[in-house]
This record gives structure tokens, sequence and C-alpha cells, in this order.
């Protein structure tokens, strides 16, 4: 019989649940408040226990989009994180999201150094009709996979999925980035500006989750491997334009909306014109839609994301010792270095 | 009741991104207007973006919601250097469709907007007004999915919105949509709402008599706002799962109308009503969580165009 091997990931002593990253996105910024209430009161009530396994950072990351309810003042925040947004000088011409990007840096990162987060879990709605998805960079993070797999048991009634983005750490453009581990975690459809009370569930079952995984790896559990669903981008469409005005001629078709995660074929309706036209996927490839129809991409050009799916086999993970620990370090360090 | 004569409805105005984030109706509008409008019929219709800028910004409104700003006292106020930009245009609206209240004004005003909330279609008005309920019953008789017709009652000086400017006027709702997105199963809607429209319009000038009969109509009661922190003023719960995307179905006293962050459910206290605009995103800031409407049949009589 095979022995498989366990593979030993460092602690997950630091964590943050960040909310309002597009200050519109209105279940995450309810969800931090709410637990910034909790966490006041249990200070107030009982000694602070943190018991050195974990300890749980609550940010808001946009406030003053937040406060106008808007995705963004400036710029979109959760695009100004990549090596090159984040090293830049701050100037007084500066958007105001770059200038809080890099607050957010200092205190979540620096990205890249041994000093940031272990884990950052951001808060995200969409009014794509995704359920729960997490967002990440890698398809090889155990620690993320493992989250997404404890989430995917524990949430039965909503559709989980994994999605990831192949784009290198240093490209890598939003904020969860900053952490060693980090995810999004996109709940929807909701619209933006308003909050349903079953998406701010979900939402909170999935971190409350999580943060369960994460202790629960603290403490030593053994987390058996297995096979899992990734959802790898591959390109995203956009919508058919007016040449002079730049504006839609076309809405995505009423056979493709709220069907995001359903096969979509060469052939298939993606588009209806105002005037009644369907115009159909013309790719070579059948590819998994997502983000479809979300309100905030109109103006970046993409009406929908395409990913390929692959079944990924995911290793057994549980928590360095302490030696192990220390060993890995000084291999991280001299990673860094390279 | 008594055979009523009006005069032919000829010149109609469609209006489309009153609010600019409302954007079936700014597509709608675009359309017609690459459209050739005249048909063969004494109609003339106008397709007119309402608010041009917000439309351009997709937000609602750049310095205040236009849809408040058509009252008899706004329109008539002299307009100064600090006055918001959408009171300046409620002024130019009225010029172009109106005056509001006088014989120049448009026959009919129509006017698109969209909702969060899950209201399918619904028709907007705000007196006992022959003509538009008529196209609320040929709405009612031509589309398989329910339309509901909400009444305001409000005297017409102190309506405040668009479609007041026109002798007769309706507003077209169609939810639920986010705020930003255009679906294509509500332009379809809507595109439908407007075409039955035109072609009642056109029937009506044309000498078709429309049988009375009785219309069900919602008729606004009160509203009920989210439990707020009383130092932040923040909201403090959400519209329960049981009310949310189920507008018109009766509120019972005892019925669950909120859930809190913390998962406390908060009960309806009041006599047994419908809720309308249940969770609209653009009311948080108005502080209103639903309206609530009684639900009334009212008579309207048969109606025919008056031949001189």
């Amino acid at each position: 019989m095979e022995v498989e091997e366990v593979e030993r990931l460092p602690r997950l002593s630091r964590v943050a649940v960040c909310g309002g990253t597009h200050g519109n996105e209105l279940s995450g910024v309810y969800l931090v408040r709410e637990l910034l209430k909790v966490k006041k009161k249990k200070k107030k009530e009982e000694e602070d226990e943190d018991g050195g396994a974990m300890s749980v950072l609550l940010v808001l990351s946009n406030p003053r989009a937040m406060q106008q309810c808007l995705r963004y003042i400036d710029t979109d925040l959760n695009r100004c994180f990549t090596h090159a947004c984040l090293i830049g000088p701050t100037l007084d011409k500066t958007p105001y999201e770059m200038r809080r990007a890099r607050e957010l840096n200092a205190m979540l990162g620096p990205k890249g150094s041994a000093g940031a987060m272990d884990l950052i879990c951001d808060l995200h709605n969409t009014t794509a009709n995704m359920g729960l998805s997490l967002i990440t960079y890698s398809d090889h993070d155990w620690i993320c996979m493992h989250i997404f797999r404890h989430l995917q048991r524990q949430i039965p009634d909503t559709p989980v999925r994994y999605i990831h983005y192949d784009v290198t750490s240093k490209e890598s453009y939003s904020l969860d980035s900053v952490g060693k581990h980090g995810f999004a975690m996109e709940v929807g459809p909701q619209p933006h500006g308003v909050v349903r009370s079953n998406i701010y569930t979900t939402m909170k079952s999935g971190v409350q989750y999580m943060l369960d995984w994460v202790h629960f790896f603290n403490s030593g559990v053994i987390f058996d491997g297995g096979f899992m669903d990734v959802f790898t981008v591959v390109k995203h469409i956009d919508y058919p334009r007016d040449g002079e005005t730049h504006n839609i001629t076309a809405a995505i078709h009423p056979q493709l909306q709220d069907r995001d995660f359903c096969l979509l074929r060469p052939g298939d309706p993606l588009f209806q014109t105002f005037s009644g036209e369907t115009l159909r996927y013309t790719g070579s490839e059948p590819l998994y839609p997502f983000f479809i129809n979300e309100s905030a991409y109109y103006e970046k050009g993409i009406a929908l994301c395409l990913a390929r799916k692959r079944r990924v086999k995911i290793p057994s993970v549980r928590v360095q010792t302490e030696e192990e620990e220390r060993q890995n370090e000084q291999r991280y360090t001299s990673e860094e270095e390279e | 009741m008594e055979h009523v004569f009006f005069p032919p409805l000829s010149r109609v105005a469609v209006c489309g991104g009153t609010h600019g984030n409302e954007l079936t109706g700014v597509y709608m509008v675009r359309e017609m207007q690459k459209q050739t409008m005249d048909k063969d019929g004494p109609v003339s219709v106008t397709a007119v973006l309402a608010n041009p800028p917000a439309v351009d910004a997709c937000r609602r409104y750049i310095d205040t919601d236009l849809n408040r700003c058509f009252t008899d006292a706004l329109l008539s106020a002299p307009l100064t250097d600090s006055s918001p930009y959408e009171l300046r245009r409620a002024h130019e609206l009225n010029a172009q469709f109106g005056p509001k209240g006088s014989k120049e004004a448009v026959d009919l005003l129509c006017d698109l907007h969209n909702t969060t909330a899950n209201m399918g279609l619904s028709l907007i008005l705000y007196s006992l007004d022959w003509i538009t309920l008529h196209i609320c019953k040929y709405l009612q008789s031509k589309i398989s999915s329910p339309v509901r017709v909400i009444q305001l009652n409000i005297p017409i000086s102190e309506v405040y919105s668009l479609e007041a400017v026109g002798k007769h006027g309706l507003a077209i709702e169609i939810g639920p949509q986010p705020h930003g997105v255009v679906r294509a199963d509500i332009y379809n809607m809507m595109k439908k709402a407007v075409d039955l429209t035109l072609e009642w319009l056109q029937k009506f000038n044309t000498g078709s008599i429309f049988e009375g009969g009785e219309v069900e109509a919602f008729t606004f009661a009160k509203s009920i706002d989210y439990p707020r922190d009383p130092t932040t003023g923040e909201i403090t719960a959400a519209i329960h799962p049981q009310l949310q995307d189920n507008d018109f179905k009766l509120l019972q006293p005892g019925d669950p109308v909120f859930m809190s962050f913390s998962r406390e459910t908060v009960k309806y206290e009041g006599e047994p009503l419908y809720p309308f605009f249940v969770n609209e995103c653009a009311y948080y800031e108005k502080k209103i969580a639903f309206h609530l409407a009684q639900r009334k049949n009212l008579s309207i009589p048969t109606i025919s165009v008056k031949r001189d």
C-alpha cells in the first residue's frame, strides 16, 4: 500500500479578514463591522485569551469608498497591489486608493516578506450568479485549496468553487496577494449597494468555517488529500460595442444569464442585441463562464470570464512542528533572495 | 359609469436614464433614437435621456435625485448659481415636455425605471387617471406575467416625479435588476411594455373603444425603515429571507421582516398590508426598507377618443 506523504506547512498564526475593499460590496462591510463588535464585546467580558494559536485582524479596506457607497473614489483599490504599484513614490497627485494600498501593504505585508500575514481573506460580492467562489493566484497553494474543500463540505446548500488566475506573484494585483496565502471570497448574486440576508449568511458561514479550519490546522489535525476541481482562467469576452460611442450594443443572452460555471460550447448563444439579434460564442474550445454580467466589469470591458476546469490532486497536510518551522524559515529567506 | 371621451393623444415622450444607473431605460431610449420614430400614425414619440451626465457616470444622480425635482414649487422657484444640476435639468425637461399643468404639455410621458426589488413589471401612477389606468389594463391583458398597478395618491402639485410633467404620466418600473447592469430578460419586458403602450395609443387615436371595468391597484399606505444604530445611523439588519423577493405578498402582523447581523429576527407589527420596493438599493439613503400598500379595486369607465 502506498503511504501518502503528508505535506507539512507552517502554522498560520496571523489571519486578516478584510471587507469593503470595494465600498459598495456590502456583505463584507457589515460582516467585518459585526465581527469587530463581537471582538470588542469579548474583550470587555473576558481576558484576551489568545492562546497563541491564531490572531485575527479585521480590516475595512476602503473606508472613504464605503462612506459614499461607491466601488472606489479614484481608482479600483483591488488593482493596486502589484509590486510596481506598491513601491512607487507617493506624490500629491497619487490617487487615494494607491496611497491606501501602500498603507494596507505596510499593515498586512509587506507583500513577499517574512513579516506578511499568513492568510488574507478578502470579502467581495458580485452581481453574477457565482454562489461562493474562492479566487486565488495559485493551483498548488495547499492551504487555500484545503480551506476550499472544507467550505465545500460544510456549506452543502451553496455551490462553492475554486477559481485560479494564472498570474505571477509580482503581477498579482489584488489585496489577498499581500499575504503569504490569500484569496478573495466572492459571494453572489447581490446588487452592489444592497445587503441580502441569505448572501450575508453565506459569507458569514464561509468566514467562520475558514477560521475553524485554520484553528484545527494549527492544533495539528491532519487533513486528508484528494481531488478537487479547479477553474483556471483562460480569457474574457467584452460586450459588442458601438464603434463611435463605445456604448454596449447587446446584453448577455437570456440563455447565458445566471449560468455561471455551466459549460459554454461553440455556437451557444452569448449576447442578445438591443434590436433582438442573437450573437453566438465563436471560440473553438468549450469553456466555463463566470463573472457573467458583473456590474463593475462593464467599464473594464468584460462581459464574462472563461475558464478551463481541471481535476487537481492535493496532498494531505498538517502543521509543521516548531523544529520544522525553523528549518523552513531559512529556506523561505533564501527563496526571497532568489 | 358613463362613457368618457378624451382628445387624441398625439405627443408622447419616453424617458430613460432619469436615474443614470437604471440601465434598461437608457438602452431602450438609445435604441428608439436609432429607429425612425415616425410610424404610419398620428402619434409622435420623442425618446430622451433625462439625466445624461448621470448616465455617463453610471450613477443615480450627480447632485440630487432628479426624480424628486418636479413639484410645482421646485419647478417655479428661480434657479441660482448654486442650484443643483438636477434642478436645472428638471427646469429644462419641464420646458421641453411641459410646462407641467399646461395645455402645451405632452399628452403622455412615460418614464422608464429599474429596481433591485423583485417587483416584476409595475406601473406607477399618481392619481385616478382613466387614460393611464386603461393603458395598465391593456398591458395586463396582453402580458401573461403579473403586471401590478401602484397608485400613490398625491395631489398633482406635489407630485415630484418626471412623468407628472405630461398631461398623463406613467412610470414603468421593472425589477429585479442590479443598478449598473442590463439584463436581457428585463430589457425584453420593458420593450414589450413600451411597444404595447404605443400600440394602445395607436388604437385609441384611431377610434377603438376601451371597455371599462375594474383594475386591481396597490395604493401606497406607508414606509418602514431599517433598524439603525442610534449613534452611527448604520443599518443593523437586512430584510429577512422570508420577506426578501416577496413583493406584493400579504404581510401579516408577526411575520418576520428583518434579520439583524447578529441573527435576531424582527417581526412586523401593524395591519396586514402588501409590501413593495422591498430592498431597493437607492432607498437605503432615503431610509426606506420597503413600502406598504393596500389592495383596492378601482372602477374605470369605458373610454374612447373624442371626434371633433
